[in-house]
């Protein structure tokens, strides 16, 4: 993608792919908000954790500590390691889209996987980037709080979301999201190196740290030189 | 359940994206900063892929989420949108545990 203004047909690309975006979130929160009342939650706390924390796996992560007897400081402190890298996606965003000091209080509610995912396909500064970002944050924030109330309303019926493959469907989406970025030997070795880091650690550590650890395949390829 | 820490837990969760966004733009032009902020959430995302289809609790498991991931990597190496990729590994994951005994 070049840098030059952005064509209608490439914006109505970009707001296509953020509803189907959004549409497929839709089924992970209803699931989320069926999951939530049936740990314990009330639909009205069920769906400020959408509005509010408005990021899946540090809600997941939140509901599932609880509802296996966690503490509470444990739920928060699993959710929000979890979400730590909604703060590094920040840092991608700010260079990316370069949000106005007010502007980014409304961005930083909307930085989340799926947002920058499609965000990061276009060049830093163009108003691809920017529309992507804006048109998944809210094509997904729209339907995944749709389908946390309706998840939360229909609590019976959707208890497991295992009978209809939705964990199935949330690790294609997240593999669907990483995919296109593997373009070059660094990114794949740092894919794979996360990949291999999170697995074997995953018996030994506490939900949510080996995702964050397999951030150190990062931190160290970020140092290699381009040679 | 507590109101408490719903409400800590989102405000932690603000803070920590407010707080990525607040990064000064001379820290973001340093060229280490800048690959870093590429890389990351690459791993990360590779990282939620592979513990999202591989990991029960604290054990990693070979299931029907595997087959539904597989069939995604097919769906995407077909070119098909994102909904479809997520749609077949839905359906290749359901079918699964219909039909067999995998979990």
């Amino acid at each position: 993608m070049s840098n030059l203004p952005a064509t209608p047909a490439q914006l109505r690309i970009i707001d296509r792919d953020a509803l189907f975006i959004g549409l497929a979130t839709a089924t992970y929160g209803i699931s989320f908000g069926a999951i939530a009342v049936t740990a314990g939650f009330s639909i009205w706390q069920t769906q400020a954790l959408s509005l509010l924390l408005f990021s899946g796996a540090s809600q997941f992560a939140f509901v599932s500590v609880l509802a296996a007897g966690g503490s509470v400081s444990a739920a928060i402190a699993t959710a929000s390691l979890l979400g730590v890298r909604n703060g590094l996606y920040g840092m991608r965003i700010a260079q990316l889209i370069k949000p106005k000091a007010a502007q980014k209080f409304i961005y930083a509610h909307l930085t989340i996987d799926e947002s920058t995912a499609m965000a990061n396909r276009f060049d830093a500064t163009s108003s691809t980037a920017r529309r992507a970002f804006l048109a998944t944050g809210i094509s997904v924030f729209v339907f995944w709080n749709l389908a946390t109330l309706a998840g939360a309303l229909l609590a019976q019926a959707v208890t497991s979301p295992e009978v209809f493959g939705l964990d199935a469907a949330i690790g294609a989406g997240f593999f669907a999201l990483v995919a296109p970025r593997l373009t070059s030997t660094k990114t794949k070795f740092v894919a794979a190196a996360a990949v291999a880091i999170s697995l074997a650690l995953t018996p030994w550590l506490a939900a949510g740290l080996p995702i964050l650890l397999a951030a150190t395949a990062a931190v160290i390829a970020a140092s290699w030189s381009e040679k | 359940m507590s109101w408490a820490g719903v409400l800590a837990v989102s405000a932690i969760a603000y803070l920590t994206k407010l707080a990525g966004t607040a990064i000064p733009q001379h820290v973001l032009d340093k060229p280490y900063i800048a690959k870093l902020a590429v890389l990351l959430p690459t791993s990360l995302l590779a990282a939620l892929t592979a513990v999202q289809v591989f990991a029960a609790e604290a054990s990693l498991v070979l299931d029907a989420r595997a087959a539904g991931l597989a069939a995604g990597v097919v769906a995407y190496k077909l070119r098909a949108p994102f909904i479809v990729i997520v749609i077949t590994a839905a359906a290749v994951a359901a079918l699964l545990r219909a039909v067999s005994g995998i979990s």
